[in-house]
């Protein structure tokens, strides 16, 4: 008798724990004056803190808490503190919804930065247009996510760009005349680079190839790649994936060399794939070799605070949350409004080098190309579209 | 195709079976001595995955203690699971305890995800030499012939306890009848948990053995494979030893020659063909039709 009440009291709490959920999530959203209250801004964060893409969604929010340290430090935002509240997406498209609602409606965020990963920021996007919620992604390259409306910006590159980026450097640096792509079918980022890289290559696209979500065994496409012998190979997708991929097609006799976009980013990539992946190239945002001084004092503040290098991710969000904060600042509001069409104007030199946006809110600006080799990421050169 | 092409690709194709096949053997087993479909026994395997990575990496163990040590690690989770969520629900319908299974499986997931976090961990590179291995024209590797043979002895091992020792007769009576195998003096809970025993540890060792061969795990690395696995289970005829075993290869290599022809639908058709072979053959390849006591 005990162990049911116990049960059904257990329930209930979890039940109502749902409800008090749901409830606030019908309160009215977007009011002008949102997150300005106490004397604090608060700025929603959304990025996988766990799942595959973790380690993106931990260095982007390491990135913009060393912002918001350095904004409370110098005085704040106009005097107010900044408060970051950060969301997990586990990096899927329904959490990020799920978690932006609750940044927009409990937590009375006055903007919103990330989702870090493509998937997550289009579907976040149309919600955060529809609660007049300013949102800038960081790192979410998928050229749609814009497409949403004025309220949503990034401050990195698209996938069609890399994608062309890659094609450019594969017939002009690496001299290749034959091309092979392999590509998760299920995932927009890298469907959205392997398309650009295809329609932009100048040479011959001797085999494309895709597989899912999940796979972890890419044998039987890899052997019908194998016999065509291509100049490089186009692996546009995320570095938990790529190194199984390149481990394995170096196993099939594949000797081509290795192509990819800033889904390579990772420590991770070398201890997952071991010296298959090295002699790779992909297109990056930033470098830490880079000679600016915005990216050595970037590097300097991130080591002070976390005792360890930044990454890309890391670079493009902490630029993310500069244009916002900015932005905020420069005209004294947090209203949706206002604030949109400051960073519309805005012009500045950040880490990832000068940013301002296009009609799209798209960041205009150069990629980095960068190689791998004894199991380091290395600054290869900088490279215009 | 060439023909070496053609080989080649249904070397993967067994290769990429025997991982199904190993992760199979556990299903059936605890579906054909208890009528359980044991969703959570993916999660074990992933269980399996992470007391090697452990072992490996925190403890420094070779292979053969890690392999070990996992085995023992997710026989006795295995027996928990069954003892704490599956015992109290055994008199209860077959639906309760299914949504049970999967309630289970969640809790592994997201649990192992809480604790452990969801970024891929990898296994030391020294741990299992991974050598290719040259066959004329086409080649493998020493791992993936290292699964191949670990599920075919291990499958042989499982038929001769089940049909030779005393604790399968026990097994096989509590799969007949339970009440009346208690009646004969057949502890009916013990020869359950020997049972989710030997499945854990099954899955337990696939665990390691996968986990070595892409060198990556993560807490939610059992949903795709557990998927396959049932499906070559069912596939086999499930509750069949080597049906599972069968099933696992014939579906490894189904899954790869769609791929070569046509990637985009190496899931869909994989699925379509099974689905047409088991319209055809209801109770799987090796299943015989049984009629349902009433």
């Amino acid at each position: 008798m005990l162990k049911k009440f116990v049960a059904c009291a257990l329930s209930v709490a979890l039940v109502a724990g749902f409800a008090g959920c749901s409830g606030n999530a019908s309160g009215q959203g977007g009011s002008p004056a949102g997150g300005a209250a106490g004397g604090t801004i608060k700025i929603g964060f959304i990025g996988p803190l766990t799942g595959s893409a973790s380690s993106y969604g931990q260095s982007s929010q390491r990135g913009l808490q060393l912002l918001e340290e350095q904004t409370n430090k110098a005085g704040g935002i106009n005097g107010q503190k900044v408060k970051v509240i950060s969301v997990d997406d586990e990096g899927k498209p329904a959490s990020a919804v799920n978690g932006g609602q609750k940044l927009i409606n409990s937590d009375k965020v006055a903007a919103i930065v990330g989702p870090v990963t493509s998937t997550s920021a289009n579907s976040l996007a149309p919600i955060c247009q529809r609660y007049n919620i300013p949102m800038i992604t960081g790192t979410g390259t998928n050229v749609n996510i814009t497409k949403s409306g004025d309220c949503i910006f990034r401050t990195c590159f698209t996938d069609p760009f890399q994608g062309k980026i890659m094609a450019k450097f594969a017939t002009d640096d690496r001299k290749a005349k034959t091309a092979a792509i392999l590509y998760n079918n299920g995932d927009d980022y890298s469907k959205g680079l392997a398309e650009a890289f295809k329609s932009s290559f100048t040479g011959t696209i001797v085999d494309t190839e895709t597989y899912n979500t999940g796979d972890k065994d890419f044998n039987a496409q890899l052997t019908k790649i194998a016999p065509h012998k291509p100049d490089v190979l186009f692996l546009p997708d995320y570095y938990s994936v790529v190194s199984i991929i390149m481990k394995e097609a170096r196993n099939v006799g594949i000797k081509s060399t290795f192509l990819g976009g800033d889904g390579f980013d990772s420590p991770e990539l070398f201890s997952i794939g071991g010296d298959a992946v090295n002699g790779a190239y992909f297109s990056d945002h930033y470098s830490a070799t880079d000679p600016s001084k915005e990216v050595a004092q970037f590097i300097k503040d991130y080591k002070a605070k976390y005792n360890s290098d930044p990454d890309a991710f890391a670079a493009l969000t902490y630029d993310a949350g500069k244009v916002l904060f900015d932005s905020i600042k420069k005209t004294k509001s947090t209203d949706a409004n206002v604030v949109k069409n400051a960073m519309k104007a805005y012009n500045g030199q950040l880490v990832c080098g000068n940013i301002k946006f296009d009609s799209d809110r798209n960041a205009v600006k150069a990629a980095v190309i960068i190689k791998t080799q004894g199991g380091k990421e290395t600054f290869y050169k900088k490279f215009l579209a | 195709m060439t023909f070496v092409e053609f080989l080649q690709q249904l070397i993967n194709g067994l290769s990429l079976g025997s991982v199904y096949a190993l992760i199979a053997l556990g299903y059936t087993m605890v579906y054909g001595i208890i009528g359980l479909i044991n969703f959570a026994h993916c999660d074990i395997y992933m269980v399996g995955a992470y007391i090697g990575f452990f072992a490996a990496t925190s403890l420094h163990l070779p292979f053969i203690p890690t392999l070990i040590l996992a085995m023992a690690g997710a026989g006795i989770v295995g027996v928990l699971v069954e003892r704490i969520a599956y015992r109290p629900l055994r008199k209860a319908s077959n639906i309760s305890l299914l949504i049970t299974a999967m309630g289970v499986s969640l809790l592994l997931e997201n649990g192992f995800n809480c604790i452990f976090g969801g970024d891929p961990r990898s296994y030391p590179h020294d741990i299992l030499k991974q050598t290719n291995i040259e066959l004329g024209p086409v080649h493998t590797d020493s791992l993936h012939l290292i699964i191949l043979a670990t599920s075919l002895v291990l499958m042989v091992l499982l038929q001769i306890i089940i049909y030779r020792t005393k604790i399968g007769k026990a097994m096989r009576a509590t799969s007949a009848d339970k009440d009346a195998a208690a009646l004969m003096g057949i502890n009916v809970n013990a020869t359950i948990s020997a049972t989710f025993a030997i499945g854990s540890a099954l899955a337990g060792a696939a665990g390691v053995l996968v986990g070595i061969l892409y060198n990556s795990i993560d807490p939610y690395m059992g949903i795709q494979p557990g998927i396959k696995a049932f499906t070559a289970a069912v596939f086999g005829g499930i509750g069949l030893i080597p049906g599972a075993f069968l099933g696992g290869l014939i579906l490894g290599v189904i899954e790869t020659f769609v791929t070569a022809w046509y990637s985009p639908l190496a899931g869909a058709i994989g699925f379509i063909i099974l689905i047409i072979i088991l319209i055809i053959k209801p109770s799987g390849l090796l299943g015989k039709k049984v009629s349902e006591k009433v």
